[in-house]
């Protein structure tokens, strides 16, 4: 563990701490960011009226609109001049938003980083190969200060080229590995593929990192499987501070969530209602110690559930469960509401299916059309056409028991779905509505 | 008696078919007797080829899914009845043919039937008692009694 004693402090000692923290972070929005400001005047409420951690309810809710309006200095509460950072979105769907860090704050993301890398079972000892894009993006950085604040040895080898990266791995003697876990697999791919005599038992590699995109159980087991190591899913918002808000620790069930540095609620998406822990519903984070940009009750979008447990690792941390996808990904096909890791889950448990899919998604008259297009890996080729007949069924009929849905399953070739090195797109929504 | 037999996946959309055809044709692959079995969205071309290894080992590399699977080549005469012939000794003997496709050899006199079976052994057996002549696969792609 790198912060033992938050990570297993006791839960009413850290809700003191939450709550001191949590009226510093409002005053400091409240008082250093003029939008901030205004948008609590005119919900009458303040920092002063924060006595218990419930308060935190009387707090309007940030939204992604309102991030992207301000872009790009709209959100600081910090003097340019001590601003040692900027990273922004992607900005898929409009304009993107934008972070900046304080030096505190690259410190605050870093030790998170390390915290995310020991919970993997990394350490000093470990060679991290950050396989995520450098630049705006946040994996990249994320990933590397901390690794560096951990005292790994760090290879900032960015995303892309996938010889190279899989050359690193067998020369540097990387031990862990921070991709997508979509990108993994294009790895592992690439090396069946191209590079014969490859191996990934005869590597160092024993663990990776994965982020940044919803991910499934079934494609983390081919992960291990294929490379022969342990997969850890990592979490985190470019908007909230990066990766790192929350990592699987060591029994790779649920994600610890710091919370002694971001408050997380549950909410309907549909009523801004907040949800008991349990529930699945929306993420709101609060940051509770960021300088630039406090975020206070930011609307994640990401869809999950928080609940409790005693781990067998020993932390005390609050646990989310994989994020099931983000409600703008959700799909809305003919009123059932679904999560492209949804059809991921149904599709990886067929054996022999890999993770190559795309969801096309249309509307012919006043119905939507779900084709789910799935790649025939050699493992369940067949030169019998029932058998590929009874492939395309079952994933059909598996695709109406579980998710509702009557999806048309299309077998393509092998390498017919574009590969990605950074986030994977699954979703093409053909639908003009 | 197992001939090999090269099957590769094939979505129905036009220029696929020429991608396979290319790969063989850039290692020299002459392709001896070639069928099609295809559904809506897709199909599977099947083929006996002079160097199936060689050309496996090719479309893998190309990124086909494709696989060698061991068929029977029959020759009968080239007459009224004879397939009605065997395939009634095959149902006698409850076996379930998977596909089969048929041609008539270069001399005309002949035709050969190729067949993939559930069971090949039960099936060999069941051609070599009822005289049958089973075609050997002799390199390069040439089947013979």
């Amino acid at each position: 563990m790198y912060s033992p004693d938050q990570e297993t402090m006791h839960p009413s000692r850290r809700r003191e701490l939450q709550l001191e923290r949590l009226r510093w972070s409002v005053r400091h929005a409240y008082e250093n960011n003029a939008f901030y400001r205004q948008k609590f005047q005119a919900a009458g409420c303040g920092p002063d009226q924060l006595r218990s951690l419930d308060d935190l309810r009387r707090i309007p809710f940030l939204t992604k609109e309102e991030m992207r309006a301000q872009a790009p200095y709209g959100l600081f509460a910090v003097p340019l001049k001590e601003v040692v950072r900027l990273h922004a979105s992607s900005g898929t769907t409009g304009n993107s938003t934008v972070a900046g860090y304080t030096r505190n704050d690259i410190d605050l993301w870093a030790t998170l980083m390390a915290r995310t890398i020991a919970s993997a079972g990394g350490g000093a000892e470990d060679v991290l190969q950050v396989a995520y894009g450098y630049g705006l993006f946040t994996g990249g950085l994320g990933a590397h200060y901390g690794g560096e604040k951990i005292g790994a040895t760090v290879i900032p080898a960015s995303g892309g080229n996938t010889e190279r990266q899989l050359a690193l791995i067998r020369d540097f003697g990387t031990t862990m590995l921070a991709c997508t876990p979509s990108y993994a697999i294009n790895m592992a791919d690439y090396a069946a593929r191209n590079l014969p005599g490859f191996d990934f038992r005869k590597t160092r590699l024993r663990a990776g990192i994965f982020g940044a995109e919803p991910w499934t159980e079934g494609m983390r087991q081919e992960i291990e499987t294929r490379m022969g190591i342990d997969a850890f899913d990592i979490y985190g918002l470019s908007e909230v501070i990066g990766p790192g808000v929350a990592c699987e620790c060591s029994a790779k069930r649920g994600l610890h969530v710091f919370e002694d540095l971001f408050l997380v609620e549950t909410i309907d998406p549909g009523t801004g209602e907040v949800l008991p822990e349990g529930s699945q519903g929306e993420l709101v984070y609060t940051s509770l110690t960021k300088e630039c940009c406090p975020v206070i009750r930011y609307r994640s979008r990401d869809i999950s559930r928080l609940y409790r447990d005693s781990c067998t690792c020993g932390r005390t941390l609050l646990k989310m469960d994989k994020v099931y996808g983000r409600s703008d990904d959700m799909l809305v096909i003919r009123g059932v509401n679904v999560f492209p890791s949804q059809v991921e889950a149904v599709i990886m448990q067929v054996e022999g299916v890999e993770p190559h899919y795309e969801i096309v998604v249309d509307r012919h008259g006043a119905l939507d059309d779900v084709e789910v297009r799935v790649e025939v890996a050699e493992a369940i080729f067949s030169d019998e056409l029932k058998v590929m007949t009874a492939l395309s069924e079952h994933l059909a009929a598996r695709m109406r028991a579980v998710l509702g849905i009557s999806a048309k399953i299309t077998l393509v070739e092998p390498e017919a779905i574009a590969r990605s090195t950074g986030k994977a797109k699954r979703v093409i929504d053909r639908r003009t509505l | 008696m197992n001939i090999p037999q090269l099957s590769v996946f094939l979505e129905n959309k036009p220029g696929h078919l020429q991608n396979v055809l290319r790969v063989l044709a850039e290692h020299a692959v002459n392709i001896k007797f070639f069928t099609i079995a295809e559904v809506k969205d897709f199909g599977i071309l099947r083929m006996i080829v002079d160097k199936p290894q060689e050309a496996h080992a090719a479309l893998k590399a190309a990124h086909f899914a494709c696989s060698l699977a061991n068929v029977i080549a029959v020759s009968m005469d080239d007459t009224p009845g004879t397939l009605l012939r065997l395939v009634e000794a095959f149902a006698r003997r409850n076996l379930n043919i998977e596909y089969m496709y048929a041609f008539t050899d270069r001399h005309g006199a002949h035709s050969i039937t190729i067949f993939r079976f559930e069971d090949p052994e039960a099936a060999t057996r069941a051609l070599e008692e009822e005289g049958y002549r089973i075609l050997k696969w002799m390199a390069p792609g040439e089947l013979q009694t």
